[in-house]
């Protein structure tokens, strides 16, 4: 075991599978020599020379478009969006080629590609370096989406994704890169190496895609979250002595749906948190999803907090931020006659 | 600051809206496209730096002359039989469309696309590749499969969408896929095939491998981004790619110059890029040949990527869903300048003393009865819109590579509901 920080879990995932499989090859904007804005990639082009890990042209499009030929050749490209808010020049490539090419070609030919991308907010970012686009993605039938809330885990789904042979929507929750955050954005950050979740091992290892994790098991209500945002609902929870149910999706596609049953079962109440902007964000999907599996189980209605539905805002970023304060109210709101 | 004063003086500022010459009825006078002559181009080495050959962008490499004679370096001196295959696979390709378009109106299927004109810049260009080499298609290089051997019956399965048809039923008619025969599955979306050949050339490239990459679109498709995404990372990597762009004058409705025509070359894209970029006349099957011999082995020998606008004509409607009487002017196929592939190639095969009006008649009653019968063939298997030939449940597989619960759901769903619609339907297989 070595103490990681996420984006050290993540070099380490792409470097053992780098040194383990030929054909997975590492391309983006800025991730060859330099090794990537967020150093994801640092070393990689060194070790495993500049035909496995390049550079591109900045083109999404291309970059996409690419990935998918060579997938069609039989190589496992992995692909860096440098922000998931540059991703959209790309969005036909992943749309109508990348996910539906196993489909159409009844599995003549198959996109096993993994789309790294850093995504949303909480970095002081605005409305172009921040963003949380996840739900467009598993809108699209023949795409998966995933995303890690912990080095170990990132590691772990990230070689899951790359060994997949379906397409793959890896999000990396920028936010929680170098340690987790807890929402408290006027309290100091504190590393990864403060918590168990960075004793990452450096050898390759799994977590299987479709796989939910329950962070902080509890009684009174059922969490469903992801990304940075497990980290701040596990913070609000303690705060307010809420004995809540932490589940970590991990995966959005496939979902962990018996996971999610059989908590909402057990607590009678759901609360569903991210930090994309509400309207037709995931949450929706989740809510409809307990609501017509847990009905006869619910006894408040489901909560969403979110992000608003507005562009992320600069300099009002913790305004924005489904933060303490949000999530306190609807937990309030939802197991206010347990507590009161 | 500009003086505001100043303004006053100006004229308004106009748009221009490209319109084409000529409109339904109008008579068509085409003395303005500029023809060079056969055999006039020089042919550069295949390793030539781009900026040596830039005037061939805007040049057209032609060997057959009016006479039906082949003249000039980029003569490929092909073998009779090479000739005759070529011949014959494009009768055939003319064969195909015209019987499957009249199946569409009688009903059997829900589509279909000719290439009636266009038939050189698919067969001549696929003769000139190896046939390990990999194509990503448009969907009208229907002549491409004809090469390579795909069975007629397979087609016409998958234009019926019947039983047989190897994509399931999951594909409108004539968006084909064969990965044994080296054809990328045809997406419909437009040039989206352009930067996945770049990648799969770059891909055999990164592995040493000998094959080389070749895809098409038409001439309106480059304007779309993923053209342009596709030119540069082909540049910049130096992929072993041929990039046909077939230049058939008119995409649905829309004349060449709504892509940028009425200016400049769609060969002189390759010029901003540094590319090698060859201009040919499409309706000349040896001048696609040599041109695609050209930067096969260009490409071959590590020297990089090449563009090659091939200037022809759509012939017939973009698909059976379209009627061009509603926008052009019927002369314009009887004017066209440069002629039609399988009749310059046929008068090019009796001029060399090897064929005669007689055999091509001969041929073509062939290649009409091998269509009747695959088409017979196919039609055992089903056609579209008259029974069920797909079980439900292929709907959901290949989705992902293993079924995840929502969908077996959703499969189930289907099943039931097949029950109360279709009580009386026979299981499919």
């Amino acid at each position: 075991m070595t103490t990681m920080n996420m984006i050290e879990a993540i070099n380490s995932g792409l470097d053992n599978m780098m040194a383990r499989d030929d054909d997975v090859v590492v391309m983006g904007e800025d991730v060859g020599y330099f090794g990537g804005v967020f150093r994801a990639t640092a070393g990689l082009q060194e070790k495993h020379g500049k035909i496995r890990c390049f550079d591109t042209p900045i083109s999404e499009c291309g970059i996409i478009g690419v990935s998918v030929g060579m997938a069609a050749y039989g190589m496992r490209p992995v692909p860096e969006i440098q922000f998931a808010d540059y991703i959209y020049p790309g969005l036909d490539q992943l749309v109508s080629e990348a996910a539906r090419l196993r489909y159409r070609s009844a599995a003549e030919f198959t996109s096993a590609i993994t789309v790294r991308s850093p995504f949303g907010g909480g970095i002081f970012g605005g409305q172009t370096h921040s963003q949380s686009p996840e739900s467009m993605f598993t809108h699209v039938c023949g795409l998966k989406t995933v995303i890690p809330s912990t080095p170990y885990d990132a590691k772990g789904l990230l070689i899951s994704a790359i060994e997949d042979n379906d397409p793959v929507m890896f999000f990396e929750p920028k936010r929680i890169y170098n340690g987790p955050f807890t929402g408290y954005y006027d309290k100091p950050v504190e590393p990864w190496s403060k918590f168990a979740a960075s004793d990452v091992p450096e050898d390759y290892y799994k977590i299987p895609l479709g796989k939910a994790n329950i962070v902080r098991a509890g009684e009174a209500v059922t969490i469903l979250t992801y990304g940075t945002m497990v980290h701040v609902a596990k913070a609000v929870v303690e705060e307010h002595g809420v004995d809540a149910e932490v589940i970590d999706l991990r995966t959005l596609v496939p979902l962990d749906i018996e996971t999610i049953e059989e908590s909402v079962k057990k607590t009678g109440r759901c609360l569903i948190i991210h930090e994309a902007t509400r309207t037709s964000g995931f949450g929706a999907e989740l809510s409809a999803l307990v609501q017509e599996r847990c009905f006869y189980h619910l006894e408040a209605p489901i909560e969403r907090v979110t992000g608003f539905d507005t562009p992320y805002p600069h300099s009002l970023e913790w305004a924005y931020f489904p933060g303490p304060v949000r999530i306190g109210e609807a937990l309030d709101k939802i197991v206010g006659e347990l507590t009161s | 600051m500009a003086d505001e004063n100043s303004k006053t003086n100006l004229p308004p500022l106009s748009l221009h809206v490209p319109e084409p010459k000529y409109r339904p009825g109008d008579p068509v006078d085409y003395s303005d496209v500029e023809i060079p002559k056969a055999g006039d181009q020089p042919r550069p080495d295949v390793n030539s730096d781009p900026a040596t050959m830039r005037n061939m962008v805007y040049d057209m490499v032609r060997v057959l002359d009016d006479d039906y004679k082949t003249t000039g370096p980029w003569d490929p001196k092909l073998s009779d039989d090479t000739l005759l295959k070529m011949l014959a696979t494009m009768a055939q390709v003319r064969a195909f469309d015209d019987r499957l378009h009249r199946m569409q109106r009688q009903g059997k299927t829900s589509f279909y696309m000719k290439s009636t004109g266009e038939e050189a810049t698919s067969v001549a260009a696929a003769m000139a590749l190896h046939s390990d080499d990999m194509c990503f298609p448009s969907y009208r290089q229907q002549g491409i499969l004809f090469v390579r051997g795909y069975p007629m019956v397979d087609m016409i399965n998958q234009i019926f969408s019947n039983r047989e048809d190897k994509l399931k039923g999951r594909q409108l008619p004539i968006m084909y896929c064969s990965r044994e025969l080296g054809f990328f599955s045809i997406s419909g979306n437009l040039a989206t095939q352009y930067p996945q050949a770049v990648g799969w050339a770059m891909a055999s490239a990164a592995k040493g491998d000998t094959r080389i990459a070749a895809t098409w679109c038409g001439e309106g498709s480059t304007a779309e981004g993923d053209f342009h995404s596709a030119m540069t990372f082909a540049t910049v990597y130096n992929a072993p790619i041929i990039m046909n762009v077939v230049n058939n004058q008119w995409a649905i409705s829309s004349f060449s110059g709504f892509a940028g025509g009425e200016r400049t070359t769609f060969a002189a894209r390759a010029a901003g890029y540094g590319i090698a970029g060859i201009r040919v006349d499409g309706n000349d099957p040896l001048a696609v040949y040599a041109a695609t011999q050209w930067a096969a082995e260009r490409a071959r020998t590590n020297n990089g990527p090449t563009l090659i606008e091939h200037f022809t004509y759509r012939a017939e409607a973009h698909s059976t869903s379209d009627d061009p009487g509603a926008y052009r002017s019927a002369q314009e196929r009887e004017e066209w300048p440069l002629g039609d592939p399988i009749t310059r190639l046929k008068r090019h095969l009796i001029h060399r003393g090897v064929w005669s009006k007689e055999q091509h008649e001969a041929l073509d009653k062939k290649c009409i009865e091998a269509v009747k019968i695959a088409t017979k063939e196919a039609e055992k298997n089903g056609i579209l819109g008259h029974g069920l030939h797909q079980p439900f449940e292929t709907m959901f597989q290949d989705v992902f590579e293993e079924m995840p619960w929502h969908l077996k759901e959703q499969s189930e769903q289907a099943n039931r509901e097949r029950e109360i619609k279709w009580p009386d339907a026979e299981a499919s297989k």
